[in-house]
């Protein structure tokens, strides 16, 4: 499990400077892609290394790519998605921060295949030393015509805009990023059209996540062969697992996919801390919980949507023994309360409701009936709401009910929590 | 018209600043955010006579521009300390008790949260996950990092800053690649 694809780089002191970067066969993927490609070959060979999106639903990203229309007749664009706001993640401020080269690499690479010239980082607002860095490092970038106009004596040019969003995890969606970026409040937009035909500006464009396209110098100078033979049949390449909570040595680590939840958790994590495993959330705030019996889970999109959960962000939470679930239930739906963009009445007044009856019984004044009606809220959000934010809500509950259903009874019936006398980590 | 609004609140520098970002993108609208963001750094807060001028700026209503500043959590509307905490409360940061860090801090300055104290020094509020969840329990000043936050020291953090040291917060450190994934 020692294959680094995207963090190989990234502990070189002064990698964040463009000559560090150069010096370690920096761009020397953009320099293949343009001399070696068309750019139908290039999205043919980035389908071929089987890459997937690192953003939450793992869509293939030179598929993705195949469906912008190749002459719409109006501009095409690139927007990078760094909002990173889901619960646990933080990996691409990592590759913000310390690879921002390979960011902008990658994000010539993508823009030259789908014939774009015009990108943008979306960043969210609270990364404001992020955007200082993706700021000089486009400027380095435009010095050495790596960016800009003529890329390296061809006719491909392309010009990289940071945009600093302002505190708001919806706009982490993609259609709701662009809503943002043209100056509206982030509210998701209907789909169909989808972005690729009608997205910015009402422009065919690309959303792909930072992680996706930090990816690519690696696949172009290594070879889309070499990254298809790491990690699983389906599951491609290695992603960087942002392994935080109840472990010995939180941090993020790239692991091929396939490799197990006991794997990161023991192996890189040191084990579990401050008492027993109970549950792993394994994709972000957004993702059912697991739990031990799930320890020897492999860590790729089919293998956890094959336990009951998802891969998502690639964010793996782990709670100890000594953490009320109903409490921890509460934390994150006070998370998607907040977020609610308040667009669709079953999220902004569902989740609301999650929040106060989970708030009852935590309070020790909940009702044997607020099971079921915490259910019943769950399943009027349930697929009646305008994008996945609602959805995600439920995650936390639904997944708890199934295999903590005695932390909610105790609450409903005894007005206290079932660890009641227990010494608590994350007292409340 | 209040006088403020007749005389103006934004300076010539961050008016040019403002008209270079709308520049940067196909329509000027685009670059509303950004451009409060430069509103603030200016005033420290976004005042509704400061939303008019942008919004004069832009082509917009007010009521537009009001409906920005109230839908996105970083633009201040009301006067803030020299020092805003932003305490992550999301799951990552409450496992490893972020709110004793809250609660702490708080108690420390004698006020609540949202609160600024009195001498106009330290807000503290708190803030949905920050990207930083590898090292919770984790809090900005002034949207820079602090990581690994000590519940029970954070009074040093205080001091620290009392202290005006401007690279305290610093920037982020060189990465250290977690040891147990190398060389497996
Ligand atoms: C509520 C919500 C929040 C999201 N937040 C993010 C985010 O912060 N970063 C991200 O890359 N994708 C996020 N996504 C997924 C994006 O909508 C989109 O699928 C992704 O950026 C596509 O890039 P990829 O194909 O490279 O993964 C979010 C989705 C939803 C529904
Ligand atoms: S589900 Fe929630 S976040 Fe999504 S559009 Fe509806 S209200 Fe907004
Ligand atoms: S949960 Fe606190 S930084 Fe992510």
């Amino acid at each position: 499990m020692s294959t680094l694809v995207i963090t190989e780089l990234m502990d070189i002191e002064g990698i964040d400077g463009i000559d560090t970067y150069v010096k370690n066969k920096g761009y020397e993927g953009l320099k293949k892609a343009l001399k070696e490609y068309t750019p139908d070959e290039l999205i043919e060979y980035v389908k071929a290394s089987g890459l997937r999106g690192r953003g939450g639903a793992g869509f293939p990203t030179g598929l993705k790519w195949s469906f912008v229309p190749k002459n719409p007749g109006k501009p095409k664009y690139l927007c990078v998605n760094c909002d990173e706001s889901e619960p646990g993640t933080c990996k691409d401020r990592d590759m913000v921060t310390y690879l921002p080269h390979q960011l902008l690499e990658g994000i010539a690479i993508c823009c030259y295949a789908v014939g774009i010239n015009q990108a943008f980082i979306y960043i969210r607002g609270e990364m404001l030393e992020g955007y200082e860095i993706l700021e000089k490092a486009v400027e380095e970038a435009v010095q050495r015509n790596f960016l800009g106009d003529n890329i390296l004596g061809t006719d491909f040019s392309l010009d990289v805009v940071v945009h600093r969003g302002a505190g708001a995890y919806i706009c982490g969606e993609e259609s709701a990023l662009l809503s943002s970026l043209e100056g509206e409040r982030g509210f998701p937009r209907l789909k169909p059209p989808f972005p690729a035909v009608e997205g910015l500006y009402a422009c065919p464009t690309v959303i792909n996540n930072v992680e996706t396209l930090s990816t690519l110098p690696a696949i172009m100078r290594k070879g889309a062969e070499w990254y298809s033979s790491l990690g699983t049949e389906r599951s491609k390449g290695t992603r960087v697992l942002c392994l935080s909570g109840h472990v010995n040595k939180p941090g993020n680590y790239e692991l091929e996919l396939g490799a197990s939840m006991r794997h990161l958790i023991e192996e890189c994590g040191g084990g579990v801390m401050g008492g027993e495993l109970k549950a792993i959330i394994p994709g972000g705030a957004s993702a059912p919980m697991l739990t031990k019996e799930h320890l020897d889970v492999a860590l790729d999109f089919e293998a956890i949507a094959a336990a009951g959960s998802m891969a998502g962000s690639g964010a793996v939470i782990v709670i100890n023994d000594k953490t009320c679930i109903v409490k921890t239930c509460l934390n994150l739906d006070q998370f998607f309360e907040e977020e609610s963009c308040g667009k669709c009445t079953p999220c902004r007044e569902g989740t609301k409701w999650l929040v106060d009856i989970l708030t009852r019984m935590v309070n020790g004044h909940g009702r044997p009936e607020d099971i079921d009606l915490l259910k019943s809220v769950c399943n009027n959000i349930l697929g009646n709401t305008f994008c996945p934010l609602g959805d995600s809500a439920t995650s936390c509950i639904m997944s708890a009910f199934k295999y903590f259903p005695e932390e909610f009874e105790h609450y409903a019936h005894h007005g206290c929590s079932i660890l009641e006398g227990k010494k608590e980590m994350a007292k409340s | 018209m209040s006088d403020a609004t007749a005389k103006g609140l934004l300076t010539e520098e961050t008016k040019t600043r403002i008209r270079e970002l709308m520049a940067k993108y196909p329509k000027a609208r685009s670059a509303i955010l950004p451009a409060l963001h430069v509103v603030q750094e200016q005033l420290g807060w976004v005042p509704e006579e400061a939303q008019d001028e942008v919004a004069q700026m832009f082509e917009m209503t007010p009521a537009e521009v009001r409906s920005l500043v109230t839908f996105y959590y970083m633009y201040h509307r009301k006067p803030v300390g020299k020092y805003v905490l932003k305490v992550c409360r999301s799951i990552s940061c409450w496992l490893r008790r972020s709110e004793d860090v809250e609660h702490n801090l708080c108690e420390h300055l004698g006020i609540e949260c949202g609160e600024t104290t009195e001498d106009g020094m330290f807000t503290v509020v708190h803030g949905e996950c920050i990207a930083a969840c590898v090292n919770a329990p984790a809090i900005q000043v002034n949207d820079r990092f602090l990581l690994d936050v000590d519940p029970d020291n954070v009074s040093e953090i205080i001091d620290r800053l009392k202290a005006g040291d401007p690279r305290y917060p610093a920037a982020v450190e060189s990465w250290k690649r977690p040891e147990e994934s190398k060389g497996e």
